[in-house]
């Protein structure tokens, strides 16, 4: 069996899957990579199951070394990677030997970077899944440390070398626009409301995590009251008293009870979460149909997709 | 109502109010659709008066979800509690009532104007009802408490509130099943596992709670622990 034996986890490193279906009626957060688009690719590099596990870095300082040989791929926010101090590119498979060892910097532009092994990380099953969330502190579920092994689900069949085209890689740039679709409260906002959070610029605060997306900007003026609590959908926008959004994430309490103008579609929460504190968001309305469709054409592509020969690498059909 | 709230999720609203029917009506309502078998239910989260549907949108769009659910639900009348047999167990919880315990409850006393004991006993006199399950793994809001001894929460939350601490948050009252940040009023604490990896939430929505006080003698020999540091 091969592995990777880690000297410093970085920042922040944990394991995370597709998440937890089925449990939240316990409190439980659904947990899961948060940035689902780099977090499909870097499966599909490997062949792996859709919902593999795989590492979810944040912001880089990760190193690493080799036991084995082991294939691996690295997608998301563009950092500086080296192996044995060789600079190797991401988006790509990389073959690893014995010893060698892996050093990923930091990021300056994006936050998430995404770890694949062969067959997806072998960790610990926790309700149905291998994503960990620490803020529920419970046993088994904590970051990655020093020492930690990262073995592979499957021994090491080594694929052809593979690189994701630069067309199909998530456009991760630096005005993000938020869609959000009208629900829940939507129609207990003022409409003067509505109207500065669609048409204002908004910054991501230092205040933002795995939980949620805290963002500054204009704030509104009259929120409605706190209602009673109700289930949260993933990527819902809440408005405490300050008037400022918070968009919750995937370990996001399970039910609130601030009012809340509507939801942002799970693929434009993938790109709010790879932002750093300062970046400029903007809100606009989207609908239903639109976002569900974009959703289901994302999933569909990422099935139906094959490797072809392109010189000797393989790239995406 | 039915709506859509999100590319994966519809939100059922069976009321606009807190009334003590809900829980029960809300259970019924979850263990019919868990019962229906449907291929792309994925979720379901009980609140107050609500009821989050999760699904799997691969599976079906939002037309076919409401229309499904609209079905379900009008087979059966959710709307109101008539001829139902009570619904949910009747659990006991044992609390440990004291200053050391619960740093709240001399607070409590003097905001009050009550005596420590007779918010014990106010306390444990009422059969709640659990009405939602959140915050945290196996975190129940139970209502309603005695008007008397009902109290909004910290203005500012506590950094650490040790797990089984029992607090009361207006007219709700919960425990903290794990050591957690918390701005509940803490009036005591509890021996009890609410949340176990393996069984899960000890408490679910619909459920009956009675708390009974116990000693200090009686909470350390159930397991319960004191912690040294002092609340601020």
């Amino acid at each position: 069996m091969s592995w990777l034996e880690v000297i410093r986890p970085g920042v922040l490193s944990s394991v995370q899957d597709s998440g937890r279906q089925g449990y939240r009626h316990h409190g439980l957060a659904c947990g899961g990579a948060l940035d689902v688009r780099s977090f499909s690719w870097a499966n599909k590099l490997l062949d792996n199951p859709r919902n593999a596990a795989c590492l979810e870095i944040v912001l880089g300082g990760f190193h690493a070394v080799t036991r084995g040989k082991l294939q691996i791929a690295l997608t998301g926010a563009e950092a500086p990677v080296a192996v044995n101090g060789q600079p190797v590119s991401m988006w790509q498979t990389l073959n690893l030997n014995d010893a060698d060892e892996l050093t990923i910097g930091h990021s300056a532009s994006h936050r998430l970077i995404y770890l694949a092994l062969p067959g997806g990380l072998d960790a610990p099953l926790h309700f149905g899944s291998r994503s960990v969330v620490i803020r529920e502190r419970i046993a088994g579920l904590d970051p990655i440390r020093a020492g930690d092994k990262l073995a592979a689900l499957k021994s090491n069949d080594t694929r052809p070398d593979r690189v994701v085209p630069i067309a199909c890689r998530p456009a991760l740039s630096a005005d993000i626009r938020l869609r959000i679709i009208p629900g829940y409260q939507y129609h207990q906002f003022a409409r003067s409301d509505i109207l500065r959070l669609t048409h204002s610029a908004y910054t991501v605060s230092h205040q933002s995590d795995r939980m949620g997306f805290r963002l500054q900007g204009p704030a509104m003026d009259s929120p409605p009251p706190g209602i009673l609590s109700e289930g949260i959908a993933q990527g819902a926008v809440q408005v405490p008293g300050d008037g400022q959004p918070i968009v919750l994430l995937n370990d996001g309490q399970t039910i609130g009870g601030y009012p809340k103008p509507g939801v942002v579609p799970s693929l434009d929460c993938s790109a709010l979460a790879q932002q750093l504190p300062g970046t400029r968001v903007r809100f606009e309305i989207t609908d239903l149909a639109t976002a569900q469709n974009e959703r289901r054409l994302f999933e569909r592509h990422y099935q139906c997709t094959r490797w072809r020969s392109c010189g000797h690498l393989l790239e995406w059909l | 109502m039915i709506e859509p709230v999100s590319e994966d999720a519809v939100l059922i609203t069976l009321a606009e109010a807190i009334d003590d029917t809900l829980p029960a009506r809300i259970a019924r309502l979850s263990q019919s659709l868990r019962d229906a078998k449907l291929p792309w239910l994925q979720d379901l989260i009980p609140s107050y008066a609500t009821l989050l549907v999760v699904y799997d949108p691969m599976l079906a769009d939002f037309r076919d979800v409401t229309s499904r659910l609209k079905t379900i639900m009008s087979t059966e009348d959710f709307q109101t509690d008539i001829k139902q047999p009570p619904t949910g167990k009747l659990v006991e919880l044992p609390v440990y009532y004291s200053i050391e315990s619960g740093p709240d409850l001399a607070w409590l006393a003097a905001e009050t104007g009550l005596d420590m004991l007779d918010i014990i006993r106010r306390h444990t006199a009422i059969e709640y009802r659990v009405h939602a399950l959140g915050f945290a793994p196996g975190f129940a809001f139970m209502g309603e408490v005695d008007p008397a001894i009902a109290k909004p929460r910290k203005q500012t939350p506590r950094k650490q509130v040790p797990a089984g601490s029992v607090g009361i948050a207006n007219r709700q009252t919960a425990v903290y099943p794990q050591a957690s940040p918390g701005g509940w009023q803490i009036i005591g604490c509890c021996p009890t596992t609410l949340f176990d990896p393996d069984t899960l939430s000890l408490l679910r929505v619909g459920d009956r709670v009675r708390f009974c006080a116990i000693s200090r003698q009686d909470f350390l020999a159930a397991g319960g622990k004191l912690t040294e540091t002092r609340l601020p």
